[in-house]
């Protein structure tokens, strides 16, 4: 409706946009209005036939909604109290001109839409103050096809055949998988999408505005600006096509359309005056939404004198309650009966902006949502959504009585259309691509960026500058940023492959590990950082708790279920306990979590990086103990790392002096340079966003010969030794490390420079963390079974030793524990501990060759 | 030109001559600011405005010009208002424009009536911002209100409303009674309910009803000593008094930021139709659709009755750096004063700090370098963030301090003479568990409810460790300790918003004071050595301060906030030869030297060198700073072979 009163705004200077600039004299229909105004008071049992839609939609006669009732309540009532059915809720002048055969409609009840006109009464159209009084005369006679809606530009009949266009002929070329499953691409998408309705039966028509858009510019401004007219006019186009082609179609209610993303607004704080009563898109999350409100839309009195009864439409929110009875005259006699008044559900939602949108520093802004009828309970505190809707500001009434108005309006936006951004997830598309809208410009700059040929290094460098060298392991870092590809296996029965790298620090206390995971941390969108010391299994995992509110059980997602897509980082990766590092072990390597609490089975995505910091267990690195001696994980955990680097703290002069001038240099740096170094965050962002959403890199057919063979002479290099220097899982990781070396230089191929890189940075952390300390070989069965290969030979050596002198004991069936261990060691050459010893010993008791008891060995 | 006293008293009147001079152009708004903005120029105008940080609002006068010192506390939606509108006379038919900036209610006369449908009106937009005065303020902040006429004003309003001074007591009054309308007429209030408001459903609560009843029975002398506060003020601190304020921004709202330091300048409103409007709109029109979009508790936070929560219309509103009045409010070179100030101050710098020194060793019961410390600590301020990292934080941990708690309350007295906002947090298994540190979001009042870490930039909070005992801390009390840690490392709190984290930077000054080490990080921990015990510490403590002169004691605070401000550099020679020092003590002794310790000692030059007032960095500080570390360090050695064990 055209309330020009309700859009305080539109009148400085928004008007005039556009071709045609509307003066008073261009909107020249008021008729319709003039009917309404008469409509608000009639009674519903006499109901002129309505001549313009928004009339039509709005009319009394249309409404079939009985108390706030399920539907198929509502459907079973309607006969009952009124005829609902009328062809004519939808007749215009023009399409009466065109002769539209209704004949489908009939039987099919129109649902009026509280979403477009709640405030569609607030004020009436001051024909005066306007001058257009002498006009209306003049329109109501030239009719035709020139009639425009009051206040707009808006022409019913071409608006209608414009849309009607829209639906038959528009091809999406553009179209993409994820939303329109089961489509033909080929086809008009929203004639397929009438056929869907047709079969399930749901009649509502989502339209993507951008969509209208690339069709028909102009048709889709008007809908920007005039939702509230424009909409019902599709309504109408839509149905006319449907019962068309479905004539025996039967649906609940008419089709509603409902358009969603509209570009005119993305983000809450953008919001202004100007957007008022315009169709706008914001996301948001949903912080609270309020029980279902019955709203009144008719109230129904009765005389309590003669029984005469009578209908009152709601107006402006308040009843204008019958004094007198029309049949008997008696004064004061009408009363409400409730249970006959009509209502509509509505709900209202607070919805805050999302924590990306919000400026640094500040509070998040919330507004209010009204949803109406099906749009109720649709969401849920916690969702995060997408909404479009009318924005809607009403002044606040100080005082009925006092004539002073708070000069404060109230907005809310009524929803038309929701859009849950999390269930996208579920599909499992990456919603950045949809969210992080890239300019020209800026990818512009990032192609060239990566084009460079030492962007590999820039990056790596830009990646907390303020922590000192450590080059492989920001590099690591960069890699794991970048992630590799991610493959579905899923039909070969292997499930998703890893595509994540999950990158472990260790080393000496205060070689600002927190500070590379606190950077990482800022860095990416969906980071989680928790302290293994202070996390427990359900703070990682999740866990269920019932809502004070609704009292219902609900999934409370943690750590590693909101960094999904993200990098999750953990300090103090050692403290954590044994039951904590546990839940890690699927995370790792099968991505998911597996749920089984308080009656919730189920399976989450974790598809997460992991970036780990742990502290030898001696809290100084002991350069004479592996890295499972030194900080006591177990090694099933170790061996799903990509990377395991030592930070250690060298011992060399050259490095303190420049450790020493970059300290410095941090003390008194200008901050200009502070300011330039933020800029290549903000760079190194986008950029990373960019190649995780845009970049898929397939490894070549070099790349792959180039990584069998690198697996093949790391298998070689371990294999003359009789001992197995890597495993499958170590291919895997070189894969996703060439991947995301091919990601950051934005190539679609894997090459083999990539793997050569993927194999150096691999070697690297191999040789920091998988050296035996005793041989100084690069052994990976440390990380694989907790055991250099040499060492496992020595104690089998050292068993047979024990058992060749047990043999020449002769025939004694038992042994003094303490003589055994001194002879054993006056034997041998090597220093022999007791822990030895006793390995030794329980190594021969698996072998069923003697068992211990107490101080006594017995041979068996 | 109107006289002072009506630009101040009756702005409404300058606003609307302006209005009235250059209605149909949108540039009025302009003008009125500048108007404003020459005017607080003049000679000593700023002082004539009334403060409401000084003066209780019951005794300035609605609608005229006060300012307000104060930190924002939380930031609501911004909200459309009508910015121009039209009253028409319905006899006459004569219409007349208003405006509506500035204002709470759009007025009209008694024979007119708001045309909501004119295509005159405006509809501007506004950013309501929640603050309260700067926390841990200092009570000699007060003490200088430099101009004696001011005095002069406050005594004359008082005389002026002194009947109306009963009105303060009201607070206790009406949640006497809010607890008393619960036990009395719950069913009265639903039958209220049911009768008028058939479509709002359960979330209207049933409190407004009740509020009518308050204001009506306003008239009773019911005193309750025993009820709490009705409303949570939301003060960060416990036990804050003073007025919270609804700040209505009206230009550049996106430049302030939550926990700024703001000076304002406002036209007060305190119109008692601001409180009378809630109870009558909901009593009336209850079916009114846009009535049931808030929770209660929201229409109570974000509409506090006026008398309460006085609402400011801002006409000018600065950022403040520091909020000591004995410095120059913004001190950027252009000023000829302020560079004059500053330059004679400099000059007598060096005795100043002499004296500092000696005050605080005294206080330290005679231990030199902990006092010494204690400046550097006092004057340090984050001046950088890179990345994550926070430069210019120096957090010291005060050991050894005597288990009673009198030497630290008193060592906090001290603080709190010196610097304009202080807090002293005591560290009791009590508190970690039972008080509010993190700030979290509200959602059902929507509102952020503050916490004790919600604090002004360069505020002291002072951690007293020697009463913690041992004990268990819940869930509450991990999160609490993890929170300290983290500003303590990284200068930032993480707002807690239900569903997702904020984070947001701050720049405390945290003092440890502890017997051993404090379980909490610090960059530096200096261990007491007290040359005297005094007999009698309180008596000792109290002679101090009363001895000290209040000019010397201002000139120490100038001192303290002054050094705070200067910028600092480090020249390419001494880099190299901190280079060569550095790897100089790597070489001898790689195990006890690390980049930590160069980071520190670095700090610690660059706060020796300003609390000489000195910019840059040189050879002698450089190795004074080295001197006074090793000190400190040979100490904390010592300390380890007397106690045996690892501290």
């Amino acid at each position: 409706m055209s309330s020009p009163a309700s859009t305080p705004s539109r009148r400085r200077g928004k008007r005039g946009r556009g071709s045609n600039p509307l003066t008073p004299q261009d909107a020249r229909s008021p008729p319709s209005q003039k009917r309404r105004t008469d409509d608000s008071t009639s009674t519903g049992d006499l109901q002129p036939i309505p001549t313009s839609p928004p009339a039509g939609v709005q009319s009394p006669s249309a409404h079939d909604a009985l108390f706030s009732s399920p539907p198929q309540f509502r459907h079973s009532a309607i006969p009952l109290d009124f005829d609902i059915s009328s062809p004519l809720t939808y007749g215009t002048p023009s399409s009466r001109v065109e002769g539209t055969p209704r004949s489908g409609v009939r039987g099919t009840p129109v649902r009026q839409r509280p979403d477009l006109g709640s405030v569609r009464k607030a004020r009436q159209v001051d024909l005066h103050s306007d001058g257009l009084s002498e006009d209306v005369v003049a329109t109501e006679q030239s009719l035709g096809q020139k009639l425009v809606i009051w206040g707009t530009d808006v022409n019913v009949a071409s608006c209608k055949e414009k849309f009607q266009r829209f639906l038959q002929r528009f091809i999406d070329p553009l179209a993409k998988e994820d939303e329109d499953i089961g489509l033909d691409l080929n086809e008009p998408r929203y004639m397929q999408r009438l056929e869907e309705i047709n079969m399930v039966g749901e009649p509502f028509l989502n339209v993507n505005c951008d969509h209208l858009r690339s069709f028909d510019e102009n048709l889709y401004r008007q809908l920007i600006c005039y939702p509230q007219e424009v909409i019902p006019t599709f309504d109408m186009a839509a149905n006319e096509i449907f019962f068309d082609r479905y004539p025996d179609s039967i649906l609940e209610h008419q089709i509603q359309v409902r358009p969603y993303n509209a570009l005119k607004t993305r983000n809450m704080r953008s919001l202004n005056p100007e957007d008022i009563d315009q169709l706008i898109t914001i996301n948001g999350m949903v912080i609270r939404s309020s029980q279902l409100i019955p709203e009144m839309q008719e109230a129904f009195f009765k005389c309590q004198v003669c029984a005469f009864t009578t209908r009152v439409e709601i107006d402006r929110g308040r009843i204008a309650e019958p004094s007198v009875c029309k049949n008997c005259n008696t004064t004061h006699s009408m009363a409400l009966i409730h249970n006959r008044s009509m209502f509509s559900d509505k709900q209202m939602i607070k919805l805050q902006e999302s924590p990306e949108d919000m400026p640094a520093g500040q509070t998040p802004h919330t507004v209010a949502l009204f949803a109406h009828n099906d749009l109720v309970d649709k969401v849920q505190p916690g969702d995060r959504v997408n909404v479009t809707g009318i924005y809607r500001a009403v002044p606040i009434r100080v005082n009925p009585r006092i004539s002073n108005v708070k000069s404060v309006y109230k907005t809310h936006i009524d929803v038309i259309h929701y859009r849950k951004t999390d269930s996208k997830r579920l599909h499992g598309v990456d919603e950045e691509t949809e969210q992080k809208m890239f300019t020209e410009e800026r990818v512009q700059i990032l192609k060239e960026l990566s084009k460079k040929q030492d962007i590999y290094e820039r990056l790596s460098s830009a990646l907390a500058p303020s922590i000192y060298e450590h080059e492989d392991i920001k590099k690591g870092i960069l890699l794991q940023l970048f992630g590799g590809s991610r493959k579905d296996f899923t039909h070969t029965g292997r499930g998703n492959f890893r595509a994540e790298i999950n990158i472990l620090l260790c080393g000496d206390p205060g070689t600002s590990k927190s500070q590379l995971l606190q950077y990482v941390y800022n860095l990416v969108p969906r980071g989680q950082y928790t302290s293994g010391k202070g996390s427990s299994a359900v703070g990682l995992t999740a866990y269920v708790m019932k809502d004070p509110e609704t009292r219902q059980l609900v999934l409370q997602t943690g750590a590693l279920v909101l960094s999904d897509n993200g990098i999750c980082c953990i300090d103090e990766f050692d403290k954590m306990n044994e039951s904590t590092r546990s839940v890690l072990h699927e995370v790792m390597e099968q991505q998911t979590l597996s749920i089984a609490k308080a009656g919730i089975i189920c399976q989450l995505n974790a598809r997460t990086s992991i970036l780990a910091a742990a502290n030898p267990i001696e809290s100084q690195w002991n350069p004479k103990k592996t890295t499972i001696e030194n900080i006591q994980l177990p090694h099933t955990l170790l061996s799903r790392f990509d990377l395991i680097f030592l930070m250690l703290d060298p011992r060399d002069e050259a490095y303190d002096r420049r450790l020493a001038r970059h300290l410095v240099s941090l003390y008194y740096q200008s901050e200009e340079k502070m300011e330039e170094e933020y800029m290549d965050m903000a760079v190194l962002r986008d950029y990373i966003a960019y190649a995780r959403s845009y970049v898929n890199p397939r490894l070549s057919e070099e790349a792959s010969q180039a990584l069998i063979e690198a697996y093949v002479d790391m298998r070689k290099i371990g294999s003359g030794r009789g001992m197995v220097s890597a495993y499958p899982r170590q291919l895997e990781s070189l894969i996703r490390l060439a991947e995301a070396h091919a990601k950051v230089r934005f190539s679609e191929k894997v090459e083999t420079i990539d793997v050569e890189e993927a194999k150096r940075l691999h070697r690297e952390a191999l040789k920091q963390s998988a050296t035996d300390p005793r041989t100084g070989i690069v052994d990976i069965s440390i990380l694989t079974t907790g055991m250099s290969a040499t060492a496992r030979k020595r104690k089998e050596e050292l068993a047979q030793a024990l058992r060749k002198l047990i043999q020449t004991k002769g025939k004694t069936p038992a042994l003094k524990y303490q003589q055994l261990f001194d002879d054993l060691r006056a034997q041998s050459d090597t220093a022999i501990t007791k822990e030895m010893f006793e390995e030794a010993l329980r190594a021969l008791a698996d072998d069923d060759f003697l068992t211990v008891t107490g101080k006594t060995v017995r041979l068996l | 030109m109107p006289c002072v006293a009506d630009w101040l008293n009756n702005p409404f009147s300058i606003v609307q001559g302006i209005f009235a001079q250059n209605v149909p152009n949108s540039d009025w708004e302009k003008k009125v600011t500048e108007y404003f903005k020459e005017k607080l120029k003049e000679n000593n105008a700023t002082n004539w405005v009334p403060s409401l940080n000084d003066v209780p609002v019951h005794y300035l006068k609605p609608n005229s010009l006060v300012k307000f010192r104060c930190m924002v506390q939380d930031m609501f939606d911004p909200e459309f208002y009508m910015g121009i509108y039209e009253t028409v006379d319905p006899n006459t038919n004569a219409r007349v424009l208003h405006f509506g900036k500035y204002r709470d209610v759009a007025e009209c006369g008694p024979q007119q009536e708001i045309d909501l449908n004119s295509s005159q009106t405006v509809t501007s937009e506004r950013q309501t911002f929640y603050c309260v005065p700067v926390p841990g303020e200092s009570a000699w902040l007060s003490l200088f209100v430099l101009n004696p006429q001011f005095y002069a004003y406050i005594s004359a309003s008082q005389a002026r409303v002194s009947p109306s001074t009963s009105y303060t007591p009201s607070r206790h009054k009406r949640s006497y009674e809010e607890d008393e309308d619960m036990d009395l007429h719950p069913s009265k209030q639903k039958e209220q309910h049911m009768g008028n408001n058939c479509s709002g459903g359960d979330i209207h609560g049933c409190v407004e009803p009740k509020r009518l009843e308050t204001e009506a029975s306003a008239g009773h002398h019911l005193i309750s000593p025993n009820c709490s506060p009705p409303l949570d003020l939301n003060f960060p601190l416990p036990g804050e008094k003073g007025p919270a304020c609804l700040v209505k921004v009206y230009e550049s709202w996106d430049s302030f930021k939550v926990n700024d330091v703001l000076e304002v300048y406002g036209i007060l409103s305190v119109d008692p139709v601001l409180s009378i409007v809630n109870n009558e709109e909901r009593d009336s029109s209850t079916l009114d659709p846009m009535e049931c979009m808030d929770t209660v508790e929201e229409q109570r936070v974000h509409s506090p009755p006026a008398s309460l929560v006085p609402r400011i219309h801002v006409i000018l509103a600065q950022k403040l750096q520091h909020i000591n009045p004995l410095l120059p409010a913004c001190l950027n070179e252009e000023e000829s004063k302020t560079c004059e100030f500053v330059s004679n101050f400099m000059s007598e710098l060096s005795p100043v700090r002499a004296e500092l020194l000696g005050f605080l060793t005294h206080a330290l019961l005679g231990d030199s370098l902990a006092a010494e410390y204690l400046i550097l600590h006092l004057i340090s301020t984050v001046y950088a963030r890179r990345d994550v990292l926070p430069l210019g934080k120096f957090t010291v941990n005060l050991s050894g301090c005597p288990r009673n708690s009198i030497f630290t309350e008193h060592i906090y007295r001290i603080v709190q003479q010196l610097v304009p906002a202080s807090y002293r947090l005591q560290m009791t298994i009590e508190n970690m568990n039972h008080s509010r540190f993190i700030p979290h979001k509200d959602y059902a009042a929507n509102r952020l409810v503050s916490g004790v870490l919600q604090l002004a930039s360069n505020t002291s909070l002072v951690v007293d460790e020697t009463q913690l005992e041992q004990g268990q801390l819940d869930t509450t009390g991990v999160h609490n300790v993890t929170a300290l840690g983290n500003l303590i490392t990284w200068q930032k709190v993480d707002y807690d918003f239900n569903y997702h984290q904020m984070e947001f930077p701050c720049n405390i000054n945290v003092l440890i004071t502890s017997e051993g080490r404090s379980l909490l990080p610090s960059d530096c921990q200096v261990h007491l050595q007290p040359q005297i015990i005094p007999p009698n510490m309180e008596e000792y403590m109290n002679s101090l301060l009363t001895a000290v002169l209040p000019s010397v004691l201002n000139k120490f605070r100038i001192y303290l906030s002054l050094l705070r401000l200067l910028d600092y550099s480090i020249s390419e020679e001494v880099t190299k030869a901190v280079e060569e020092d550095f790897v100089d003590m790597r070489k001898n002794d790689p195990d006890s030297i690390t980049a930590d310790d160069l980071h520190r000692t670095l700090l610690v030059a660059r706060f020796l060198s300003l609390s000489a007032g000195q910019t840059t960095l040189s050879r002698e500080r450089w190795l004074r700073a080295k001197q006074l570390e090793a000190l400190r360090k040979a100490r904390l050695q010592q300390q380890k072979c007397v106690n045996g064990n690892e501290l």
